[in-house]
């Protein structure tokens, strides 16, 4: 393995980790603040990547596409609340995961009704579309390190406005003191609500860059869902440090596993052995990794303090 | 493998009783009216979903042109939903045939689903026919006399492919498949007739959503081509990041990764990539034509293999009901029927093999946009005449 | 009365929300209430004379009854012990892999078949409780669901066992050397039999003294733990007997399937599993039950109905949810 190729392959894994912190960002803030598990958050991802490719074909850019999906989903994300989430904030966890497993399947079997369940074809970033040179030999697709820098972009802007700025004070107060901060004349109700739907817009942005690099097809937010919640469980819930710190490791880890677990293996078993576990291994690898954390640090790396 | 050829037995042998009963219920208004009960059961919903929608649409274009009827009979086809899930496939087709009392199975887009139903069905005494999974164990030893494929064995395609790039004098090529039995069983087809190197193996698991770790080493090891196996939304991912990353010189051998159910998602991405197949829509002949063309005037869009797949069996099972004089209920003589009825096919070169597995032309194929920006894929060469699959030589199918 | 705002409630509920886990203040049930999982029970036993005992029917039911059996030894730990595992379907799926792969060794007596897919349920899910049990709450159904998926991923890397295509079984398990379990009949019974074992069980052990202790520990483990009990070890034989519970499943539903392949062990399932208990009332052993028929009988339903029945079954779920917070179970004491 040449330095190149492990410098490719950390980009591939900070690139998938952003796509991941893009979709935990808003879990977790929901979960803490609101203490509020939504399984139905990885359909927000789908319908972002669904609406991006459908308004950019519509209006033949991609970047028009990536725009109005932002509006778009946050406008879902607060019917969403409206309609089902806010009449599940008083029950507890397990009926929020039935209820919200409901709106996954509603939607899921909805897009499928809507669009078919075909991959769609998605349109390409104009300028973006190619690779770029590492080496003379090795390229790296430009859009991939276009979605490394939005993400980049976001994480502060994110973190500066829940640990920065009043509106983000007011989260923070209203998940661990939420009495006092509405006897304070705050509308915790407005205020929640707010909070989910920036979290909606955040997993329909994430989806809508995912677009031109996976395939977007009905159920694409399931697996991305899990991934998310082992981020934030491994960050610790509540906390935007620990969704970046955590997705980034757990886009690398995932990555450099699966490059890495074939060829280390091999140096203890026959080749063909080597291959298979490494690639059933590298499979796990993300779940070990967070048993290992829920072991050591049950609270997660960075514990949001709860009253 | 004792235990299997003895339960075929017996069930061979129930059969033989079962024609009196059948006779008896269907004697009652003279004939005609009794009807063919067809259950398709194909993968409709779920990431499998867009094969199966090319499936049904072959078979409904079939029925179509049939005007709902099969060898002269009524016809009834129910459409069946196996999501993709083994447990609930078993659970579906006994419901058919235990409650609907179905004459025929057919369908079958992914291999797990038919290794599921093959035997509930087949020792109901239905008679079972696979428009697409061909897996080898029932080709071989497990070979079934209510069986039928009228798709290919899976791995004569990848056969194909490996002999193309032995043709092509590729020294080194680079090997990327799924983690699981049809990726491995494509690697063993690939190499049964490639002889040059093969640089590495690697492995993903079937839920792989980035590719961008594989294509890293397949860049960093500058193969002479690489041979790939990606069904579905695997296909659809790899061939456009294939694309992003800047891979377009190393050429691409693949097998069930573009194909008119992938090309749409894919587009120019996949221009170039070759693949194997028994079929593609512009195959030469006059029956292969008027099919694609009727398909997109009543679909709307360009037919895949597993289309031409499913009309092929319909209008082999309505020949073999016709040769039968619309009698059903001799198993035996309806199982003959099938096996060597002639009827139109898309393919010019279809015959049923002893392990009822079609013995045809195989090609290379490459995908390519027509004039009106659709895009298919177009045969290139023949690559194998008449061939027969590697198992077939292990089966002993009872007569 | 008028109305109640949402945020009002919102409010009201904040205070006294974490109470009690899961909404389930008492699992132990009076006499009385017995009468329905006895009533239950009955009509399965009719059920195959009463016009339901075509072979598709059979079929249903059978895998209703199975899955009814997981979701009480489920319910046992969600209601009983406050514990939600979203990794119980590893339990089911290696009760099924016993089966498959004493079957590829050419083993089939249900005397030998059942006690070993127990035994490595029960193995299994006392090592991966013995790890779990250090957390709670949230972070105890992700790590569950973590070793699920490990235990997803390996079974998919069995390649004797046709890795993720399954494995179909060449025969049903024999018991006393017949085929009992061949007969759609008399593996109707025989599931029904074990049923009602399970439920038994379960509910005697809960009726116990250790089911008292589990059931504290799951309210109040502060006043548990200074009462001298520490909760871990009852809730370790908790898990552990969710677990052989849903071996025991796991090795009826290979047997009822014929066919077993990693579909078994996946998140979806382990939630569906979750969906039974929280859908028929998660206060109940018997809700179990009624939620894995309910389930069962409606997802067949639906999908005969319509092409797209997911858009009836979703909404169906989340007004389940809002409307009978007791689940089906505690449809017949609203008014009390």
């Amino acid at each position: 393995m040449t330095s190149t190729l492990l410098l490719v392959q950390v980009l591939n894994g900070l690139q998938f980790g952003v796509l991941l912190f893009l979709v935990s960002a808003g879990l977790t803030l929901v979960f803490g603040v609101m203490d509020f598990i939504n399984l139905a958050h990885g359909v927000q991802y789908m319908l972002g990547a669904y609406l991006a490719a459908s308004i950019g074909t519509a209006l033949g850019s991609f970047w028009a596409g990536l725009v109005l999906a932002l509006p778009a989903s946050l406008a879902i994300g607060l019917a969403l609340e409206w309609l089902v989430f806010r009449h599940l904030y008083d029950r507890d966890h397990l009926s929020q995961v039935l209820a919200t497993f409901g709106v996954i399947l509603t939607l899921d079997e909805a897009t499928r009704a809507l669009w078919g369940s075909a991959p769609l074809n998605v349109p390409q970033p104009a300028g973006l579309s190619g690779g770029i040179m590492l080496t003379s030999s090795l390229g790296y697709p430009a859009w991939r390190l276009a979605i490394i820098a939005a993400g980049l972009l976001v994480a502060p802007l994110l973190w500066w406005l829940v640990e920065r700025t009043r509106s983000g004070m007011l989260v923070r107060a209203g998940s661990t003191h939420r009495a006092i901060v509405s006897a304070l004349g705050v509308d915790i109700g407005r205020l929640f609500a707010l909070v989910f739907a920036i979290g909606a817009m955040l997993a329909g942005f994430a989806g809508a860059l995912a677009g031109p690099v996976y395939a977007v097809a009905p159920g694409m937010g399931d697996t991305v869902l899990i991934l998310a919640f082992v981020v934030i469980v491994i960050g610790g819930v509540g906390s935007i440090r620990g969704a970046i710190i955590a997705s980034l490791l757990v886009g690398l880890v995932d990555t450099l596993g699966r490059a890495l677990l074939p060829d280390l293996l091999r140096l203890a078993l026959a080749p063909a052995a080597a291959r298979q576990t490494g690639a059933a291994l590298a499979s796990m690898l993300v779940y070990v990794a967070m048993a290992g954390f829920l072991c050591l640090r049950p609270a997660g790396l960075f514990p949001v303090r709860r009253a | 493998m004792h235990r299997r050829t003895l339960l075929g037995a017996t069930a061979a042998t129930l059969a033989g009783l079962a024609p009196a009963v059948v006779r008896a219920q269907g004697s009652g208004p003279q004939g005609g009216t009794a009807g063919v009960k067809v259950a398709f059961l194909a993968t409709l919903s779920g990431p499998g979903a867009a094969l199966g929608t090319h499936m049904r649409d072959g078979w409904l274009t079939a029925m179509a042109q049939l005007g709902n009827t099969l060898g002269g009979l009524p016809a009834e086809t129910l459409m069946i939903d196996d999501e993709l899930k083994p447990e609930t496939a078993v659970t579906k087709a006994r419901a058919a045939i235990e409650r609907d009392k179905v004459d025929f199975v057919v369908g079958l887009v992914f291999s797990n689903i038919l290794g599921a139903v093959a035997r509930p069905v087949t020792e109901s005494g239905t008679f079972l026919l696979s428009a697409n999974a061909g897996p080898s164990p029932l080709a071989g030893k497990g070979c079934n006399p209510f069986f039928f494929a009228t798709s290919y064995q899976n791995d004569q395609n990848h056969a194909t492919m490996g002999q193309v790039a032995q043709e092509e004098g590729y020294k080194r090529v680079f090997v990327l498949v799924p983690n699981y039995q049809a990726g491995k069983d494509a690697v063993a087809g690939f190499r049964s007739r490639f002889k040059g190197e093969i640089v590495d193996e690697l492995y993903v698991p079937l839920s792989q959503l980035d590719f961008a770790a594989e294509l890293a080493k397949i860049a960093d090891a500058k193969p002479d081509a690489l041979f790939t196996f990606m069904p579905g939304a695997l296909g659809v991912n790899l061939v456009r990041q294939y694309h992003q990353a800047g891979l377009g010189r190393i050429p691409v051998l693949s097998t069930f990764t573009v194909d008119e159910s992938t090309l749409p998602a894919q587009g120019d991405a996949a221009l170039g990539f070759f693949t194997a197949s028994d079929w593609a829509p512009n195959l030469p002949g006059e029956r292969n034509t008027q099919f694609v063309k009727a398909f997109e005037a009543a679909h709307g869009y360009v037919p895949a293999s597993y289309a031409a797949h499913a009309y092929d069996t319909a209008f082999l099972l309505d020949a073999a009901i016709k040769a039968r004089g619309g009698k059903l209920g001799d198993k035996p003589a309806l199982r003959a029927a099938i096996e060597t009825v002639s009827f139109p096919s898309v393919r010019p070169s279809f015959k049923f093999g002893k392990n009822h597995f079609p013995v045809q032309d195989f090609y290379l194929c490459k995908v390519a946009k027509r004039p009106d920006g659709k895009f298919q894929t177009e045969i290139v060469r023949k690559v194998l005449t008449e061939d027969v699959d590697a198992y077939a030589a292990e089966c002993r199918m009872p007569a | 009365m008028p109305p109640e705002s949402p945020l009002r409630r919102w409010k009201l509920a904040g205070a006294t929300r974490r109470v009690g886990t899961c909404g389930a203040p008492r699992m132990r049930p009076p006499l009385r209430e017995k009468a329905l999982p006895v009533l239950v029970l009955a009509v399965l036993a009719a059920a195959p004379f009463l016009g339901f005992g075509d072979g598709f029917a059979l079929t249903l039911l059978a895998r209703g009854m199975i899955l009814g059996m997981a979701a009480i030894g489920l319910a046992l730990l969600v209601g009983g012990a406050g514990l939600a595992s979203l990794g119980h379907a590893a339990t089911l799926g290696i009760g099924a892999y016993a089966v498959a792969s004493l079957d590829a060794v050419g083993i089939d007596r249900a005397g030998i078949v059942f006690p070993v897919a127990i035994a490595a349920a029960a193995l299994f899910a006392a090592v991966t409780g013995a790890v779990s049990l250090r957390t709670s709450g949230v972070h105890f159904i992700m790590i569950t669901l973590a070793f699920g998926q490990m235990a997803f991923f390996t079974a998919a890397s069995l390649s004797t066992l046709g890795g993720d295509d399954g494995y179909t079984l060449y025969a049903r398990t024999t018991l006393f050397g017949a085929r009992l379990l061949q007969d759609r009949l008399a593996f109707h019974f025989v599931c029904l039999g074990l049923l009602a074992a399970v439920w038994l069980l379960c509910s005697a052990v809960l009726d116990s003294r250790f089911g008292r202790v589990l059931q504290a520990a799951r309210d109040n483990p502060l006043r548990v733990r200074a009462l001298g009990f520490s909760p871990y070890p009852y809730r370790l034989v908790a898990c552990t007997l969710a677990g052989g519970i849903g071996g025991l499943a796991g090795a009826l539903l290979a047997n009822a399937t014929e066919f077993v392949s990693p579909a078994t062990l996946a998140w979806t399932r382990s939630g569906e599993l979750l969906f039974m208990v929280i859908l028929g009332g998660v206060g109940r052993l018997y809700g179990g039950l009624l939620g894995a028929l309910a389930f069962v009988l409606l997802e067949e339903w639906l999908s005969h109905l319509m092409t797209y029945w997911r858009l009836a079954f979703g909404p169906l779920l989340i007004l389940a949810v809002l409307f009978l917070p007791g689940g089906l179970a505690g449809l017949r004491r609203r008014d009390g």
